[in-house]
């Protein structure tokens, strides 16, 4: 049991940064982003590739970042220079990206096994028994790390008028901010944390695999989701420590689910997508209670 | 000084839809002109309007402020110096941001927005000054969300956004339409109180003659996208409700006058 349970926890912790990028895309931007599927791919292709070639691990992770941010910066002058729906910009950033992960890697998958990585490094400096724990360790400090930067950037002038852009970009412009690069700007962040999400989840297994980002969306989706459910009146702070929390307890039910034996490992996507499913039809209707009509 | 030269729109040009919303329209606004617009449903007043904040590219026609010309220059490069109220109440504001942050973002409007504190403990401070001096009841909610206020406080709250740096031209579309009429009364006596105590330059649509009337310096009507009517200074003190619909008349070749000009 214990063993499920830090394994929950580290997993948790790790993909606990992807949700709070689409967080930042889906609640904040109010964008259905898709390019989050190729983003985190595409740091963890990136970082296995950098950690192959020798290249330092916590460097290698820098270089997802910046990748992600690349890929958000992609989609967003897709939606706002060439004016395509965003929901297609991203299909079409995640279809190109799947492309260009292959062509980084080189071949569908990336095994890490003899390479150093900032887990193995954790692991060694820190005298830790076992890979979850440093996972744990490592899982932490990014997401203190991920929640106090975006609590900040929020709340400066520039994050400001990200929110609210995401809230009403007709008001925005009446304000003299220029919508097109708040939008581009919070895609470019959120991708950015889901490719660094993508980098330490491939470090975690061992390997970057080209299918990694998968259904990215939905678990991402599914640990918002459950973090609004724990904290009802919530602030960027406790929307944030909620999505962590989330993010932790879907591992949970992923690791019960699968050890029931009623639902096999395989079958976890579809599982994923129905929760995912019912949690926002029930957060909807609890939505047009209190919420703003939809802007146009 | 607003100058508009010979600015002409057409809606889906060369298809069965075509509107030409407006025709070759000109017209001078000084510095310091309150003036009230009316004309019926379709006239072309609030395209006019989106014309003047860049919301719309025009087809043809100049548009200078103060000698400068802003025909071309994006919407929210205007924004620097055009305040706007909207008719509808959400369209102004930011509803899931409250009443002081969205204060802010309008007080730095025409502003690069940097990675500096958003808002200070300073503005907080101001925010709240000014919120006592209008009595509008906000002074208190200054850190509730602005989704949860009433739609009147709302356009009293997108019309101190839009004025909090002075802007060159201040733009009303219907901005009291969406309200009860006692609201309404008080949005427009604020609107009054901002625009004389900062001499601010105003167009403001309404579809209320007698509101058209009341306020202002300078009255325009409009008709199929052109200013049929534009008169200023002691002509206008002197006009009545029933001078305008009969030159409303006149102008339209004795056309019904559409009944929500005249109700309203
Ligand atoms: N975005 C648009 N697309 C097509 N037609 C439009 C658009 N906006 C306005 N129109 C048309 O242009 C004309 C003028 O509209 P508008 O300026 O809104 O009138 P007013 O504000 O005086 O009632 C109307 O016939 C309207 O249907
Ligand atoms: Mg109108």
């Amino acid at each position: 049991m214990s063993s499920i349970l830090t394994s929950a926890v580290s997993q948790g912790l790790l993909w606990a940064i992807l949700a709070i990028g689409i967080h930042i895309t889906y609640r904040i931007l109010d964008i259905s982003d898709l390019t989050s599927e190729g983003s985190f791919t595409l740091g963890a292709a990136v970082c296995a590739t950098a950690i192959v070639n020798n290249i330092p691990p916590i460097l290698a992770i820098f270089m997802a970042l910046i990748s992600g941010s690349l890929a958000g910066m992609i989609t967003g002058l897709l939606h706002t220079k060439l004016q395509i729906p965003s929901l297609l910009a991203g299909i079409l950033s995640m279809t190109g990206l799947y492309s260009i992960n292959l062509r980084i890697m080189g071949k569908a998958n990336i095994p890490l096994n003899m390479h150093s990585t900032l887990l193995t490094n954790i692991k060694e400096l820190f005298n830790l028994g076992k890979d979850r724990d440093a996972a744990i360790f490592l899982g932490i400090i990014v997401c203190v790390i991920v929640i106090i930067f975006l609590v900040w950037f929020f709340n400066t002038e520039f994050g400001y008028a990200i929110v609210a852009t995401g809230n009403n970009d007709k008001m925005i412009r009446a304000n003299g901010i220029n919508s097109d690069i708040t939008k581009i700007a919070g895609l470019m962040l959120a991708n950015a944390l889901i490719a660094l999400s993508g980098a330490l989840v491939c470090q975690y297994n061992g390997y970057a695999d080209v299918q990694q980002g998968i259904g990215a969306i939905v678990i991402g989706l599914a640990s918002v989701i459950i973090g609004e459910v724990i904290f009802r009146n919530r602030n960027l702070i406790t929307s944030l420590i909620g999505i962590v929390i989330g993010s932790i307890i879907y591992r949970l039910i992923v690791a019960i689910v699968i050890n029931s034996n009623y639902v096999s490992a395989n079958d976890m996507k579809l599982f994923t997508a129905i929760i995912v499913a019912v949690a926002l039809y029930v957060a909807n209707v609890d939505f047009k209670k209190k919420r703003r009509p939809k802007k146009c | 000084m607003l100058k508009i030269e010979n600015l002409s729109k057409t809606f889906n040009a060369n298809t069965v839809n075509e509107k030409k919303a407006i025709q070759n329209l000109s017209i001078t606004i000084n510095d310091g002109d309150f003036i009230t617009v009316i004309g019926g449903n379709g006239a072309g007043k609030s395209t006019l309007l989106n014309l003047i904040s860049g919301t719309l590219p025009c087809d043809e026609g100049k548009i200078t402020i103060d000698d400068i010309d802003i025909t071309k220059q994006k919407e929210y490069k205007r924004a620097a110096f055009i305040g706007r109220v909207f008719q509808d109440p959400m369209t102004g504001t930011c509803a899931d941001l409250s009443i002081e942050e969205n204060l802010s973002l309008a007080k730095r409007r025409g502003k690069k927005r940097t990675l500096r504190l958003g808002l200070t403990p300073q503005e907080k401070k101001e925010y709240k000054t000014l919120l006592e001096s209008l009595n509008l009841g906000l002074e208190h909610r200054l850190s509730s969300k602005v989704g949860l206020l009433s739609g009147g406080q709302r356009q009293a709250l997108t019309l101190l956004m839009s004025t909090l740096v002075k802007p060159k031209l201040l733009l009303l579309d219907e901005h009291t339409a969406a309200l009860d009429p006692k609201t309404a009364t008080k949005v427009l006596e604020l609107t009054t109180k901002i625009v004389e105590k900062d001499k601010l330059t105003t167009l403001m649509i309404t579809h209320n003659m007698k509101d058209a009337l009341k306020y202002g310096n300078r009255l325009i009507m409009m008709m199929d996208g052109k200013i049929i009517l534009d008169i200023s200074g002691d002509e206008k003190s002197k006009l009545t409700v029933n001078d305008l619909l009969k030159m409303f008349e006149q102008a339209t070749g004795g056309e019904v006058v559409n009944d929500r000009m005249l109700l309203a």
